[in-house]
């Protein structure tokens, strides 16, 4: 149930999540509404991840100043080449008309230039014609024939260009391929230390925490930081050598016209930050209804036949269907929103573009650029457009790194267990004897709330120690403390003398075999599952095991027998063979005590009869104490430990409790009449 | 598919609209180019300002139209989207609603949810693109190529061969990536099953040290992940700088080549930088394109799966003629001769049961897990229809009785204590929302639920959380019990729903139940012998059959199998005591 609860969690946790699911436009803004709370700090330690990357991270960014460098200058030389293709044009056209007007037959001396000509031409005339192209008319030696294109110097530029542009396409391929390198590598750093914290955090930690919550900052966490800072590094980085670059190339081109472009383009920044502003507040209410609608479906198929039963089908649809509505005005708001993006940034690149040739054109009848730099300008602008529109996108994309990043480092930084002491004493399991003594020991899951307060017993080698109380008693708190999940506030727990604090815990645990009603199965063959406490176990051993708990004639009737593979969570087995699986792992590992939950639930009447008998075979020698739900385990305990509310209120012999009359006697009494309340310690079981 | 398209119909006005918009926004993208040739070739070269101030501001115009164009494209293509995913998301939860059990286990619920949610979702979002974007693709490919043909036939080569270029590229890359890909799942899929059993575990793996072996574990998963990841990633890396080179070298190239067209006079300068623009419109159009072949199979997927919670019929539904209950056996249960299989199941899971419950009296089923005793019981409020033989409620068979009409009759407790979301007080009126504070409180009351409801803080509007997680499990029952009493119905049908309480409670619960079901039809399903010591009846089930059918002290001396169940329940004294007395509650001290 509390899996199921779990997953359940961590599925509605990733359904509100925004930004998972963003939207995949050109041009349009993932809407992260995920904010970190320390965006500073989890930078900082974000950065700590990268540290090992410095040299790579120069690396990529020399690659990155190389790729972006080439695209810069890219257009400037486009132009240039585009230059000569208009000096061609305007010298052959200025021949044609020149030596038109010529009367036939009269030759030009040699070396008459354009220069020549244009001097001679009255001032009014000169006028006309515009300057750039003046230059170009000068040069033109009229006696040499018409004029020929510079095919030579185009074809340079064109080479020039191709190398150019393949090199920077080897550079941005190179730099693209160390980040996702290196965004692998951190990626999968952060969950080595992520498991590697597991192991270290007290059981504490996750008794208090839905273990979706883990999980997610495992999977979905780390993901969304690999991804979102592959993205915005790269992009971060390329946007500014692309800005500074871009200013550099415009400026050397024209004031005027950037002036015009640094005018211009910011706008569509503003545009972008206005619209990205009012969607969010649509994507925010898209993902909670989205959240509310999804949780409303999940309960009503999951509470089906309930829903059936009462008449509740009506009453279901329209509440779907009102909240269907509410999903679709959001949901379409959010994306028509977003969507205004693309045609506002263009309008204002277009207006950009207007802007530039208009006044460039202007500028250059009156000389001072030519066709090819307004050319080159007009791609300049929408370079410089690119990253400043997204400015807003990677703000956005650092945010949901950030965020995502924060749940991670939290994690990282919760309170680690204490560590072993530095001289324990050394234990082997075989040497010890079984005593256990409880002195004093004060215990509480809060710091202000004991539930143990005061509690001393001994136990001695071979006892059987039953634990019993009400549902949510706390009968697993002495688990706990037995096999120092938790430690005890005060007072102690010896074994054989030794207090439990001063040995390693591992060795601690090794002391004790542990079945318990939550049975813990994984994802592999039963062979392995019941060799989990003994990795050396030979077959021979664990056919005996699993004989000794009645396990093996389930398992042979299994197709694969012991090489069978448990499917996840084990479904592929009943729940009582699974119990039976895990005493056959407790034998194996043959531990001088125990610690048993007796099974109850979900098993049918004849595995249970299995189970008992092979509870009762492990814990023959051995200091057990036994979570009981049976009376015959109960009567026969040697010790009983009566628990309420997670104290231990009473403990005893069945036969002393019921003479002191407490809590036991009256748990016990009002469950059987005074007839029924046998006094002889032997019962006679059929069960056993 | 087809299912899928009905919903759609209403849409096809819209859809032509947008066609018309998307018509406009292209020709309005596609006239730019011809403009600014205008500009270079009469205005710049010819040195004639006004050209270039006249055609700066009619590009300003076509921008701005074209930008409203491109807005209503934006506005009816959400619409159309969001609306769409509105009415299939309906349509399929209301289906489902109508399903029987037997439809929900050839689905199982956690798919029917994701059909539902997530692949609704898919389906708008993929339908979103396809109209906002993708299906500017072929228009303006078609538009730019047009155009281009019409400014330099010879050149148009260019333009196609950096078209096949690309489409290999991509193609190479997808058909390396896409295996990969679902590789990649897989991998995630894992590494997630081994972090979950390392977190579900811990008790365990702490217990048996073995830590490092888990790390291990992880760190295997984590490792192949990592490395599969990094291949995909490199191999995307590609895309970008490759589509770059492309465009880059096609502007070149067309240059280079309209160079010589401008010198024999073919072209004009300005016409050469248009085509540029052409070209860089075609390949962005093809890339549009292209989309659709990687959004579409996703689609298909959910489409598919949508289509056939759709294409789904219910089986158990309202008879064309239904029956008037019969009123002299009003709150009777009949099973004569009742077979039942799951479909596609060879071993029927109950044979040949027949009994009667009356009322005023209480009939119980036992038997081990999975001898059909939750199976028997769901027959009677038609979760499931028989295979063989009939269930009669009042007479009449529950087949022809209209559904609401039987489910008025029959209140049901299920095994698994269901809440929603909602206050206490809701839920305990789930089935008569009308139903007064009084009632609500009384049912509580019997329920032995009054007691924890006055802890709560907000009482009986105290909040539960979905699914009912914020109580208890014993709670959780209580309160379903609370829910049935609340319903008043004729036949009370307890489906092992005492299961979590504690043996107080149980026994209070019980005590109050007796007088509250009084001259009512009561059916119990139970684990404890205990909880159904005392029925009028009790039906024996193994194996799907019934192995014995009487009281308590008949079946200990005739029915084995109940011999069996009661002895690994009670000792042998206990069991004549309870016998003797009949008060044995249960054996069971602390549950």
């Amino acid at each position: 149930m509390t899996d199921a609860k779990n997953i359940k969690q961590s599925q509605s946790r990733q359904a509100v999540r925004p930004g998972m699911m963003r939207p995949m436009g050109g041009g349009r803004v993932a809407m992260g509404t995920d904010r970190a709370k320390h965006f500073g700090r989890t930078m900082k330690q974000l950065l700590q991840y990268l540290r090992p990357f410095w040299v790579r991270l120069i690396v990529v960014v020399v690659f990155a100043i190389g790729s972006t460098v080439f695209t810069i200058i890219g257009p400037r030389l486009l132009g240039d080449m585009t230059n000569k293709v208009v000096d061609g044009y305007v010298a052959t056209q200025a021949y044609d008309k020149l030596t038109a007007q010529l009367p036939k037959g009269v030759k030009l001396p040699a070396g008459t230039t354009g220069k020549v000509l244009l001097q001679k031409i009255p001032a009014n005339e000169l006028s006309k014609i515009p300057s750039d192209q003046r230059g170009a008319i000068a040069k033109i030696d009229f006696s040499a024939g018409r004029p020929k294109y510079d095919f030579a110097g185009i074809a340079s530029i064109a080479t020039w260009l191709l190398v150019m542009f393949a090199v920077s396409a080897v550079f941005g391929y190179a730099q693209s391929w160390l980040m996702a390198d290196m965004v692998q590598q951190i990626t999968y750093n952060l969950r080595r230390d992520i498991a590697k914290k597991i192991n270290k955090l007290p059981l504490r930690y996750f008794d208090n925490q839905p273990f979706g919550e883990v999980l997610s900052r495992v999977t979905n966490d780390v993901d969304t930081v690999g991804q979102n800072l592959n993205q915005s590094i790269t992009q971060i980085i390329t946007s500014v050598i692309m800005i500074i670059g871009v200013l550099a190339m415009m400026l050397s081109i024209s004031w005027q016209l950037t002036l015009i472009a640094v005018i211009i383009v910011p706008l569509s920044l503003i545009a972008s930050l206005f619209v990205v502003k009012r969607s969010q507040s649509y994507y925010m209410n898209q993902q909670n209804t989205l959240a509310e609608l999804n949780g409303h479906i999940e309960e009503m198929f999951s509470g089906h036949t309930v829903m059936r039963a009462f008449n509740g089908e009506n009453r279901s649809i329209s509440r779907f269907k009102k909240l269907n509505y509410k999903l679709f005005n959001n949901s379409w708001r959010a994306t028509f929103l977003s969507g205004l993006m693309m045609p506002i940034t263009q309008f204002i690149g277009n207006l950009g573009f207007v802007g530039v040739a208009v006044t460039g054109g202007w500028l250059a009848i009156h000389g001072s650029v030519n066709l090819g730099d307004i050319l080159a300008f007009i791609q300049y602008v929408s370079l410089l457009n690119q990253p400043i529109t997204q400015a807003a996108n990677i703000a956005n994309v650092l945010q949901l790194a950030a965020a995502a990043a924060e749940r991670v480092f939290e994690f990282l930084a919760e309170t680690e267990e204490l560590a072993d002491p530095a001289q324990a004493a050394a234990v082997q399991p075989a040497d010890i004897k079984g005593h256990v003594d409880f002195e004093h020991v004060v215990f509480g899951y809060n710091p202000g709330k004991n539930i143990i307060k005061d509690f001393t017993a001994n136990v001695k080698p071979g006892m059987r120690i039953a634990i019993v109380g009400p549902t949510g008693a706390g009968k697993t708190t002495l688990v706990n403390l037995l096999m120092r999940f938790y430690d005890v506030k005060s007072g102690s727990i010896t074994i054989d003398g030794t207090d439990t604090r001063d040995l390693r815990r591992a060795d601690v645990r090794r002391l004790f075999g542990m079945v318990l009603q939550d049975t813990w199965l994984f994802n592999g063959t039963i062979k392995d599952n019941i060799a989990y406490g003994k990795e050396d176990a030979t077959m021979d051993e664990i056919v005996a095991a699993a004989t000794a708990a009645h396990a093996d004639g389930f398992i042979r009737a299994l197709p694969g027998g012991y090489d069978m593979v448990l499917g996840e969570d084990a479904d592929n087995i009943a729940q009582g063979e699974k119990q039976l699986l895990t005493i056959a792992r407790a034998m194996l590992a043959n531990p001088p005590m125990l610690i048993l939950d007796e099974a109850t639930s979900s098993v049918d009447t004849r595995t249970e009869v299995l189970i008992q008998a092979a509870m009762d075979k492990l814990m023959h020698g051995r200091t057990s104490f036994v979570i009981a739900h049976r009376l015959s385990t109960i009567r026969g305990a040697d010790l009983i430990l009566v628990m309420e509310n997670g104290n231990i209120v009473e403990s005893g012999t069945h036969q002393s409790l019921l003479a002191a009359n407490g809590f036991y006697a009256s748990l016990y009494n009002s469950q059987f009449n005074g007839a029924m309340v046998d006094d002889e310690p032997n019962v006679q079981l059929v069960a056993n | 598919m087809r299912k899928l398209a009905r919903f759609f119909v209403p849409y096809i006005p819209y859809l032509v609209i947008l066609l018309a918009l998307v018509y406009g926004q292209t020709w309005a993208t596609l006239a730019l180019p011809s403009y600014m040739s205008d500009i270079v070739n009469k205005g710049i070269v010819a040195q004639n300002n006004n050209i270039i101030l006249q055609d700066g501001l009619k590009m300003l115009g076509v921008t701005l139209l074209g930008g409203v164009f491109m807005i209503g494209v934006s506005y009816i293509s959400t619409r159309i989207a969001t609306g769409y995913a509105r009415r299939l998301r309906e349509a399929v939860f209301t289906r489902v609603e109508m399903f029987s059990l037997v439809e929900f286990n050839s689905f199982s619920n956690a798919s029917l949810i994701t059909r539902s949610t997530n692949d609704v979702q898919q389906i708008q979002q993929v339908l979103g693109m396809i109209l906002r974007i993708a299906l500017i693709g072929p228009f303006m490919g078609v538009g730019a190529i047009i155009r281009a043909w019409d400014l330099a036939p010879s050149m148009t080569w260019i333009m196609a061969l950096a078209i096949v270029i690309l489409t290999s590229i991509i193609a190479v890359l997808f058909t390396v990536a896409l295996p990969r890909f679902k590789q990649v799942q897989k991998l995630v899929d894992r590494l997630n099953l081994v972090t979950r059993e390392f977190l579900t575990g811990l008790r365990v793996i702490r217990a048996f040290n073995r830590e490092d072996h888990e790390e291990k574990k992880f760190d295997e998963a984590n490792m192949d992940l990592r490395r599969v990841n990094t291949f995909v990633n490199r191999l995307l890396a590609t895309l970008q700088p490759t589509l770059m080179l492309i465009m880059n070298l096609v502007s070149v190239a067309i240059v280079w080549v309209g160079a010589y067209a401008v010198s024999s006079n073919v072209m004009q300068v300005g016409n050469v930088l248009a085509f540029v623009q052409y070209a860089m419109q075609a390949i962005a159009a093809f890339l549009m394109i292209s989309m659709i072949f990687v959004l579409a199979p996703r689609a298909a997927v959910s489409a598919q799966r949508i289509g056939e919670v759709l294409g789904t019929e219910p089986l158990i539904v309202d008879p064309d003629e239904p029956q008037k209950p019969k009123a002299d056996l009003a709150g009777t249960v009949t099973f004569k001769d009742v077979s039942f299989a799951y479909s596609g199941a060879d071993k029927p899971v109950l044979e040949h049961i027949s009994f009667t419950a009356k009322p005023g009296e209480t009939t119980a089923f036992v038997g081990s897990t999975g001898s059909g005793k939750s199976t028997l019981i769901s027959l009677i409020p038609r979760f499931y229809d028989v295979t063989y033989g009939q269930v009669l409620v009042d007479g009449v068979d529950v087949r022809q009785l209209r559904l609401k009409d039987l489910h008025a009759k029959v209140g049901y407790a299920p095994q698994h204590a269901t809440l929603f979301t909602g206050t206490v007080e809701s839920n305990i009126k789930y089935g008569k929302p009308k139903a007064d504070l009084n009632d609500v409180r009384h049912a509580a009351n019997v329920a032995q639920a009054s007691d924890f409801i006055a802890k709560l803080d907000g009482q009986y509007d105290s909040d539960i959380a979905q699914g009912g997680t914020n109580v208890s499990g014993g709670q959780r029952q209580r309160l379903n019990i609370a829910r049935v009493l609340a319903y008043k119905p004729e036949i009370y049908i307890f489906d092992d729903s005492f299961s979590a309480l504690d043996f107080t409670t149980d026994a209070k619960l019980r005590q109050a139940l007796k007088q509250e079901t009084a001259g009512k039809t009561v059916l119990i399903v139970a684990q404890r012998i205990s909880t159904i010591i005392q029925a009028d009846n009790i039906v024996v089930l193994d194996e799907g059959k019934v192995v014995g059918q009487g009281k308590h002290d008949e079946l200990l001396k005739s029915c084995s199998v109940y011999r069996e169940i009661a002895e690994s329940q009670l000792s042998a004294k206990e069991l004549q005591a309870a016998a003797s007395s009949g008060q044995l509650t249960s054996p069971e001290l602390a549950l």
